[in-house]
């Protein structure tokens, strides 16, 4: 008898753990599953006289991918986030070895924690506090044309060149934080060995710590070229309306023709991009190590 | 001798924490400007923008929209991470990995794409654009990291501690809350600031799913239209220092739950 009961209560805890993950997994079925499996069917919907038709065809994947203005969103894109990409790594990759390797390990963390501390300041503000610094009026052509240097500000804001400014700020700090993390980690014997074997110093770069710390890197990409693909507040404040990346024409689609079968067809279409990007750096995705 | 060896990283490090500090410090220098634009030279200081701004009746009822939004979504997420990082370690459910696999999913999705989705949704079931709405997308992409923080801290010393409190007669709910939570203290604080933080900085989803309760990103958004002004330095002073306020007080939490752990 008491040992039915004993078996009853832990039937019931099993019951209750069980239930605990419900609401969590119910929400997220709801509020993000459901809206992508509804966008993947309104993308092959179509819109007639500005109503939804659930008529099935894949016309409006045929009109992106056949638009020229539609497509050239999607190169512009990719185009901008890969040049992100690539300078982040470049100026965050010296910046985490420095903190790694030159640093007292007494101020490595204080050093870093004070680096990448703008990386929490809002999406909006950031971007238009690049404005102050690179528009007509802004310190850069203040200061040059205050020192002769030149006679007509410079165009920067409103560029292609901006987004990526914008861009390049806020991923530096993230990919200092993700290769800083991975270079801590390896181990000081590796490339004391290199050198009692009589591997220089370039050699002990090239050969130990740069092949070792391409998981921080990746995952640093990884994330960077999620984030800024999809990002829409950084090329509307900075690069103006001089060229569209697709998030601005997706946001076009939604508010000028309310055509949300065009916008589902780039939506997912981006989502697409960042899957192949992940087939890519996968293998080097350990996150685990960061 | 070794400082002129590391001159070059030196060198190196200050030119990149300029580059990093550079529109900050911009960005607060002129929220104080004494004129009208906030560019050179500087003219300061006063606080006269910082009138204006909290005189902006929009603005100002934005920033409570802001905060509301913070600090309701970031309940309903801890709340809902916290039961689910219980169940997912207290009993493996069939199909873990497919579980993990759904609440980690949000992360690897931009916000744009998570607010279009909700924007046809809750068209097509008729939920009115609205603040609510905002909450549900920011409990969406606040929950994958609120789950992960707190399933993290989930170790198996708690296990016996939770066998312990059901032995001598605890409820479910009663081992929950007076047992478990108190333990997890720390995590549980650290998720909701950083969710917190989160929600207070989003801009794409409040922007797609609010109609006239905005949130203040969105105002600050609509107030650059106007140009470059004081006004949106002082409002953007003031939001990069309450992200910083709640972003230092999670990493404490932060600190203390992993310390806690090891």
């Amino acid at each position: 008898m008491s040992d039915l009961k004993g078996r009853n209560k832990k039937l019931k805890y099993f019951e209750f753990t069980r239930w605990a993950t419900q609401p969590a997994l119910i929400f997220t079925l709801i509020f993000f599953v459901t809206p992508l499996a509804i966008m993947v069917v309104i993308s092959f919907w179509q819109r007639v006289y500005g109503k939804l038709v659930a008529s099935w065809s894949g016309a409006n994947y045929i009109k992106f991918f056949g638009t020229d203005y539609l497509l050239e969103s999607l190169t512009n894109s990719i185009e901008v986030t890969l040049a992100t990409t690539a300078i982040s790594i470049l100026l965050a990759y010296p910046l985490a070895y420095i903190l790694a390797y030159r640093i007292s390990p007494k101020w490595q963390k204080v050093i870093l924690i004070f680096a990448v501390l703008p990386f929490w300041t809002a999406y909006v503000v950031r971007s238009y506090s690049w404005l102050l610094v690179i528009s007509e009026n802004g310190i850069i052509n203040f200061v040059l044309t205050h020192l002769g240097i030149i006679d007509q500000p410079l165009q920067m804001a409103y560029t292609r060149g901006a987004t990526i400014l914008g861009f390049v700020h806020f991923f530096t700090m993230l990919l200092t934080l993700t290769i800083y993390a991975n270079l801590v980690q390896i181990k000081p014997s590796y490339w004391k060995a290199a050198e009692d074997l009589g591997a220089s110093k370039l050699q002990v770069f090239l050969r130990i710590t740069l092949p070792l710390s391409i998981p921080g890197v990746a995952v640093g990409a990884f994330i960077t070229f999620v984030i800024a693909i999809g990002d829409y507040i950084t090329p509307q404040i900075l690069g103006g309306s001089t060229e569209v990346l697709v998030p601005q024409a997706i946001m076009l689609q939604v508010s000028r023709a309310a055509n949300f079968p065009m916008a589902s067809v780039m939506s997912i279409t981006l989502m697409l991009v960042i899957v192949v990007v992940y087939a890519i750096t996968a293998k080097h995705l350990k996150m685990n190590r960061v | 001798m070794r400082l002129l060896r590391n001159l070059p990283s030196y060198v190196y490090l200050v030119l990149a924490l300029s580059f990093i500090y550079l529109p900050v410090v911009v960005l607060v220098l002129f929220s104080f400007q004494d004129g009208v634009l906030p560019v050179f030279p500087f003219t300061g200081p006063s606080l006269q923008w910082y009138e204006k701004m909290l005189a902006n009746e929009r603005l100002v009822e934005s920033l409570m929209n802001s905060v509301v939004v913070a600090i309701l979504s970031s309940i309903v997420t801890t709340f809902l991470g916290f039961l689910a990082a219980y169940g997912m370690a207290r009993r493996k459910p069939r199909f873990a990995g497919g579980i993990r696999f759904v609440l980690m999913a949000p992360l690897t999705v931009s916000y744009l794409i998570i607010a279009m989705g909700m924007l046809i949704t809750l068209n097509l079931i008729g939920i009115p654009k609205s603040l609510f709405a905002v909450g549900l997308g920011h409990v969406v992409i606040n929950l994958p990291l609120c789950f992960a923080i707190i399933y993290s801290q989930f170790g198996d010393h708690l296990r016996n501690i939770d066998w312990a409190a059901r032995d001598l007669g605890a409820s479910d709910a009663q081992t929950l809350l007076r047992v478990i939570a108190p333990i997890m203290k720390p995590s549980l604080l650290a998720s909701f600031c950083l969710s917190a933080t989160l929600s207070w900085d989003e801009f794409i989803i409040a922007f797609l799913l609010s109609r006239f309760d905005v949130t203040l990103p969105v105002i600050i958004f609509e107030m650059l239209r106007a140009g470059l002004t004081p006004e949106v330095n002082a409002a953007g002073t003031m939001v990069f220092a309450i992200s910083m306020l709640t972003i230092g007080v999670s990493a404490i939490f932060v600190f203390i739950a992993f310390r806690g752990k090891k």
